[in-house]
């Protein structure tokens, strides 16, 4: 039986993958030809979704973007043998934007059934976690600390260190919480994991609570995702069924039991105390640190909180060893980051490549420049919280140091590009807003502050007292940036700094004056 | 609206399937909003006293999040997309085009109870800007026009 591959991703569904499936069911059937849809993730070649793919004896070959009234026509050009057709890409995976990345944690998604176990068995699925159940906890932290393997939720701490420090917290229970809380605008990686191969994520956060002794775990997944929850909660109840999740896994006496709760549209709380304090039914309301979560975290207890793409790494480090993983990446960024293309480019999409390659060959080479036709002018990246870059510096390679250096921020690799229509400092007021919009009120810094913060940008671009409403609103970030309790105003600073230093003209400033 | 009366059953009901759950509030909430469209100011004193909270704790995580609501929605709810990755793609026109058409600001809802309008920040389909989701459906590269075609879809349905 031939078989043809159609998204279930959301992006892919939001350009109407439903209708296209259900066209080709329906002309297959008419014609009285024998085809097997099966629904996979997205291969993260958004501009060319919906994609559909049939299985040849020369690989994959892809059509797209395919809308329903193209699927007759595809069928009579001979879609099913892989024939030419207007819509024809050839080898899905002979495409330079598909074939030049490092695909290590996205190596499944867009290519299986995403909540078939059998698809993920024979795709190198559960590799990891049977190498784990051979090992001692601390070799297996071992392995995460010796990978390099950085959070990928923003923050970008080591991996490892947080493990060990759970693994040797003493508690009668412990808890290991995925963070799937991602909310900021640019980045859809977690999403395309959870929708695309949630038994990574699930191997992954089998792994850390075997390795810290944790038998309970849970996926805070934000409630703008439900075709994420869907496809998670799929993959967890075959994984009970087959005895990888639940009482004695593999018949190895470890327990680990895991279960998805929704959040409820709160920006604030991907965040990991507020997440803890969401979890435990209250308001996300930022804890102070120390205790750490590692020691006191959820209902008090020792906690790994991980973001997803965190997590969904752990099963190839544990299958191919932390040295390799360690032998992607530049200087202390290690491994592979999915970077996500968004906003106005040509190519929006995913990319997983090993750190190290710079902005620019990502927009350009990649990202084949702006969607619009127009100039580039800025890129935000790592969320609503990360600097705007201009021009200037997109030759900075993608490496947690070099952002840092420059001011700027990885965070969780998502891009947004700008063209010369974009006003930056409407970006910066906009950036204020979403502070006040989104802050957790606990300190005054991030509550007061972004609503100083909007009003003294309205005077700036007001020209109500220019120069000394450009002292003010330093000075305002300087409060934030220092005094608040965690990065929602601790960071917008970040954005709005970034607009005013390097594109103060959009305030109505010198350049030399700003 | 409706009389609390006709819905506390329901809401007992979703409290006593979470009597075991550690961490149930928000669960509770959820499962409420699901089955009656939105959670009732009534149920918060029924809330409260199942889980041994003060009413005002129940009531200030109900207010926390932006997704729970305290009064009906519309049949249908549209939400819009705000953050920057739509609006590098100009959501500002089609938010201003959508409560123009719909003759309604965010956080309201039409006369003949159709549609509510909430503004949402970032559904991960920021490949496809700008965004919007009607009830559970996302729609991806919306224009003005898909966005009036996709009204006159949905006012049927």
């Amino acid at each position: 039986m031939t078989r043809l591959f159609i998204s279930r991703d959301s992006t892919a569904l939001s350009l109407g993958a439903e209708q296209v499936a259900n066209a080709f069911a329906q002309h297959t059937a008419d014609r009285g030809q024998s085809v097997q849809i099966v629904r996979n993730g997205s291969r993260g070649l958004f501009w060319l979704e919906p994609l559909v793919e049939v299985e040849t004896p020369n690989g994959r070959i892809a059509y797209g973007p395919v809308q329903e009234e193209d699927v007759a026509s595809l069928l009579e050009a001979g879609l099913l043998e892989g024939k030419s057709h207007p819509l024809y890409l050839g080898n899905i995976e002979e495409l330079p934007y598909f074939k030049n990345q490092n695909r290590l944690t996205f190596a499944r998604v867009g290519i299986t059934d995403p909540v078939s176990l059998e698809d993920y068995l024979v795709n190198d699925g559960y590799k990891g976690l049977k190498n784990a159940l051979a090992l001692q906890p601390a070799e297996i932290v071992k392995h995460v600390t010796d990978s390099g393997l950085r959070g990928r939720g923003g923050a970008a701490f080591p991996t490892g260190i947080k493990w060990n420090t759970v693994l040797n917290a003493t508690g009668d229970q412990k808890y290991i919480v995925c963070n799937a809380d991602e909310g900021d605008s640019g980045t859809f990686s977690d999403r395309m994991i959870m929708e695309g191969d949630p038994f990574v994520l699930i191997e992954g956060m089998t792994i850390a609570g075997i390795a810290v002794g944790a038998t309970q775990g849970y996926i805070y997944l934000r409630v703008e995702y439900p075709h994420a929850k869907i496809a998670l909660n799929q993959a967890i109840e075959a994984a009970y069924k087959n005895g990888y999740l639940g009482e004695n896994i593999q018949g190895s006496g470890k327990t680990f039991h895991l279960e998805v709760r929704s959040g409820a549209g709160a920006y604030v709380c991907g965040e990991e105390t507020s997440l803890l304090e969401s979890l435990e039914g209250k308001r996300g309301l930022v804890r102070f640190k120390p205790p750490l979560p590692a020691i006191v975290g959820l209902f008090g207890k020792p906690t790994i909180v991980n973001n997803v793409i965190s997590l969904a790494s752990v099963p190839i480090i544990l299958d191919k060893g932390g040295e390799y993983y360690k032998n992607y990446g530049m200087g202390r960024s290690r491994g592979t980051l999915p970077l996500q293309l968004a906003g106005n480019i040509k190519h929006p999409g995913l990319f997983e490549a090993a750190f190290g390659m710079t902005l620019r060959e990502l927009l350009y080479d990649y990202g084949g420049g702006s969607a619009s036709g127009r100039p580039i002018r800025a890129v935000q990246v790592g969320g609503p919280l990360g600097a705007y870059m201009p021009e200037s510096q997109f030759d900075t390679p993608l490496d947690y140091e070099a952002f840092a250096a420059i001011g700027a921020v990885l965070g969780h690799g998502g891009l947004v590009v700008h063209d010369d229509t974009t006003n930056l400092a409407d970006m910066a007021r906009y950036a204020m807003e979403f502070c006040v919009e989104e802050s957790c009120g606990k300190c005054t810094p991030c509550r007061i502050g972004s609503t100083r913060g909007v009003e003294v940008i309205d005077r700036i671009v007001a020209n109500v007292d220019k120069a000394k409403n450009t002292e003010l609103l330093r000075d305002l970030c300087d409060t934030m940036l220092c005094g608040s309790l965690c990065a929602m105003g601790g960071m917008t600073p970040y954005p709005v700094l970034s607009a005013l230093n390097h594109f103060p003209e959009d305030f109505g400033l010198h350049p030399a004056k700003a | 609206m409706q009389d609390y009366q006709t819905q506390q059953a329901t809401v007992l009901e979703i409290l006593d399937a979470h009597r075991t759950m550690p961490g149930s509030l928000l669960p509770i909430l959820h499962g409420i909003q699901d089955t009656l469209g939105y959670i009732p100011p009534a149920a918060v004193a029924d809330i409260a006293s199942s889980l041994n909270l003060s009413q005002a704790e129940v009531h200030g995580v109900i207010s926390f999040y932006h997704y729970f609501r305290d009064t009906p929605p519309g049949k249908h709810t549209v939400r819009i997309c705000r953050a920057e990755s739509c609006q590098s793609m100009n959501s500002t026109a089609l938010e201003n085009h959508a409560k123009q058409v719909l003759g309604i600001d965010y956080h309201e809802t039409t006369a003949d109870q159709a549609f509510s309008l909430e503004p949402v920040y970032c559904l991960g389909n920021c490949a496809c800007s700008p965004s919007i989701t009607i009830d559970d459906q996302v729609f991806g590269r919306v224009t003005p026009d898909k966005f009036d075609s996709l009204l006159a879809k949905f006012k049927g349905a």
